[in-house]
């Protein structure tokens, strides 16, 4: 049986232009730019400074507090500078410049490709690794994976939910993961089980990806508690309070965290990652990054040192295509387009997609007809359109009153618009705003 | 790099859904109804609707260019639909002149001082028809009787419809062959009872409009009709002579459903079609007018601001 969430949704096209291509090791690039905010949180504190010679797997950045993560050099060579980047969020932030020499790493880390099935270290001890080693959300949210490994006090994780539904189109860097790394995925799986001390963790899969799912499932029988759940190809099916709603039926209150329903999600890259640092003492310095759109010329799955500048995975799979109107960090519902091709690869980044001219131009707005598709899309049951308006005209108890801050900004609203109402961009400002308003009450 | 890139904020597709898509699709979902109407009213029909549609049109488009000085956007769809809409609710033998003064009602009344598509509060087709019932009760009450491709036009031959003649009792009605065809008397749209379900079938396959909105108002004239049937039969007519006449159907599938003028949630939806069954019963049953849907519709479009207020969407994780 197909699960899936039970308010709004959309199926957009699925375009896996680059589903089945093996995951290739891309050339090392001749400088990385790494930047020392990778993560949600405060950015990481540099470490190393002008002239250091690094190895691969060298801490560059040390978290600064509790939510915040460190930073390792994804390369050997020596630090050309510390200065600002312009990162995917198209600010401009700290980063470290890093000229590349060799491929030198540091010794501690285990490249034998030899998989180790158990781990005596305790739970504790298996959190402090994952800290140490920099993990945070693979699927785009890039939070620090060690806090949501330690549940506020009083909430006790039930269950460990696996996202691996992939829902944006075009992407393929999970599918491929999951093809070509499933026993340490599900290692990875059993070792956050651990960690979190469950006995019960579900894989969750959209069913566009038969093959994974097969897979897994075949593997998944020597793993005791592990299970893999089919999903319906819906779109936000990897939102993490559906993926919650899907697997087990339990909706995360308005402003809650999943724990609050006993539900830890993890996403299956970083349960990839969890399985690299634990057993190989490898910290998080290179992730498999999709790069696809329908003009170019490879659409191709790659495994990039974070910190290379995606110009250089643009050539590898065949060059920017003549006409190109917008480049995406991530996918087409949730990416952020980029300013130039010199952004680095950071933690977060999934995929890099690339559309025409024709594709990237919005048509021009017109007036709202009241028609409601917005209302069926919203996966968190909300009236788009109304809030829409209640931003226009800064009514922010309106807003507010109506959960704007609920908003999970998948842009299901704006996708399905007959009137291509930009629903998505006023709802994020308003967001924004009445956020800080209610900060600015409890202070 | 040469050329420059867009950045914009996500989502950066979109699903290619347009409101010319929607407005086109309602009007593809009226033909079968508007060929009933020209099988059993021939020429009448033919003149009533090109005229209503052309001059819904060229209203609009005046009224957008030299008062409100804009682009006109008459080729969205929506003039043509309001003009379509408005015909299908006028007896086929009505005069031009007439017409022309419902369809100015319509644009310049109901849809334009608002601000135009989007921002009318009242159907613009049910005002121009309900406009033209008050100010001309004697023409819009006389309905032309079927015959087959008519040649005639205001000099047609007129009798009664099947809810006038319930005011005098459930005597001498058409049979359910006939009202299911449309063979009967009655506005120039609204009599085709299968013709109208199909085109409900191409509106919710197509995903045009959800099942709610029609399904409320016929579900709660069934059970309001059915209760005062078998209270007294020889007074009060079976539901299914209530279902299958007047403009019920034409209402319930194509007039309270328009998007502008209806709630946005599913159970906002329920509560505006209960309303609009509740209120055509009872001016059927109990009022001095023989049909009640424009009027009902017209009250429940006024109250879908507040059922907006009240009847949210299901929100997650909300009770």
């Amino acid at each position: 049986m197909l699960k899936t969430f039970r308010i709004g949704g959309i199926h957009p096209p699925e375009n896996k232009l680059s589903a089945g291509k093996k995951i290739t090791p891309l050339a090392l690039p001749q400088q990385v730019i790494v930047p020392l905010s990778q993560h949600i949180g405060a950015p990481a504190t540099a470490v190393v400074k002008k002239g250091d010679l690094v190895k691969v797997g060298t801490l560059l950045a040390q978290a600064t507090g509790f939510v915040s993560a460190n930073i390792h050099s994804s390369v050997s060579g020596k630090v050309n500078k510390i200065d600002n980047a312009l990162d995917a969020s198209g600010y401009r932030r700290m980063a470290i410049y890093i000229d590349v020499e060799g491929d030198e790493w540091e010794e501690s880390i285990d490249r034998s490709e030899t998989i180790v099935k158990t781990t005596s270290l305790t739970a504790e001890e298996i959190i402090k690794r994952v800290a140490e080693a920099g993990i945070v959300g693979l699927g785009g949210a890039t939070f620090p994976t060690q806090v949501k490994l330690t549940p506020p006090p009083g909430n006790k994780a039930e269950i460990l939910i696996i996202n691996a539904a992939e829902c944006e189109p075009f992407l393929t860097s999970d599918h491929m993961l999951m093809m070509e790394k499933g026993e340490e995925v599900l290692i990875g799986t059993s070792l956050l089980m651990k960690a979190i001390h469950v006995t019960k963790a579900v894989i969750g899969i959209e069913n566009n990806k038969k093959d994974a799912i097969a897979h897994l499932q075949k593997l998944a029988v020597e793993y005791k508690g592990i299970e893999i759940q089919p999903l319906k190809t819906q779109y936000p099916q990897g939102g993490e309070k559906q993926l919650i709603d899907s697997i087990i039926r339990r909706q995360v209150k308005s402003g809650a965290l999943p724990i609050s329903e006993g539900a830890v999600v993890q996403n299956v890259g970083t349960a990839f990652a969890v399985y690299e640092a634990v057993i190989k003492n490898k910290p998080l310095i290179e992730r498999v990054v999709t790069v696809t759109g329908k003009e170019v010329a490879n659409p191709s799955n790659f495994l990039v040192r974070l910190g290379t500048p995606i110009t250089e995975l643009i050539e590898a799979a065949g060059g920017l295509p003549p006409r190109t109107g917008k480049i995406i960090g991530g996918g087409p519902m949730m990416g952020k387009a980029l300013v130039n091709t010199e952004v680095p690869v950071t933690k977060g980044s999934s995929g890099i997609l690339i559309l025409s001219e024709k594709e990237a131009v919005r048509k021009p707005m017109e007036n709202c007809i009241r028609c409601a598709k917005c209302v069926s899309a919203c996966p968190m049951g909300l009236n788009p359109t109304q809030l829409m308006t209640a931003t226009e005209f800064t009514q922010w108890d309106l807003a507010e009153k109506n959960h704007i801050t609920d908003c999970i900004e998948c842009g299901s609203c704006s996708y399905t618009c007959p009137a291509n109402r930009p629903l998505l961009d006023h709802i994020r400002y308003g967001k924004g705003k009445v956020m800080g308003i209610i900060r600015a009450r409890k202070s | 790099m040469e050329n420059k890139l867009y950045v914009s904020p996500s989502p950066h597709i979109h699903g290619g859904d347009s409101i010319k898509k929607n407005m086109y699709g309602v009007l593809i979902a009226l033909i079968p109804a508007f060929l009933v109407s020209l099988y059993y009213f021939g020429l009448g029909a033919l003149i009533v609707t090109l005229v209503s549609v052309a001059s819904c049109v060229c209203f609009e488009y005046l009224i957008q260019k030299f008062m409100m000085k804009k682009e006109p956007t008459i080729y969205d769809g929506s003039a043509i639909l309001t003009g379509l809409l408005l015909a299908f609710n006028l007896p086929s033998n009505l005069p031009v002149w007439i017409i022309l003064i419902g369809a100015l009602a319509a644009i310049g009344i109901g849809k334009m001082p608002f601000g135009g598509l989007g921002n009318n509060i009242l159907n613009p087709a049910l005002v121009g028809r309900v406009f033209l019932l008050i100010s001309f009760p004697a023409q819009m009450t006389t309905w032309p009787v079927p015959e087959v491709m008519s040649m005639h036009y205001t000099d047609a031959q007129t009798g009664a419809t099947v809810l006038s003649m319930l005011k005098g009792g459930t005597e001498n009605l058409p049979s359910y062959m006939n009202m299911l065809w449309g063979d009967m008397g009655g506005s120039l749209g609204e009599v085709g009872a299968i013709a109208l379900i199909l085109g409900l079938i191409f509106m919710l396959v197509r995903k045009i409009i959800t099942w709610h909105i029609p399904v409320a108002i016929l579900g709660t004239v069934l059970v309001f009709t059915g209760i005062m049937h078998s209270v007294n039969p020889t007074v009060y007519a079976n539901p299914l002579i209530h279902l299958l006449s007047g403009g019920l159907l034409l209402g319930a599938i194509f007039m309270a459903t328009d998007y502008v003028t209806s709630p946005m949630s599913k159970s906002g939806m329920i509560v505006y079609g209960i309303g609009i069954g509740v209120l055509t019963t009872v001016i059927r049953l109990f009022g001095s007018y023989p049909e009640g849907m424009s009027f009902a519709i017209l009250i429940m479009n006024a109250l879908t601001p507040l059922i907006n207020s009240y009847m949210k969407p299901k929100h997650f994780g909300g009770k």
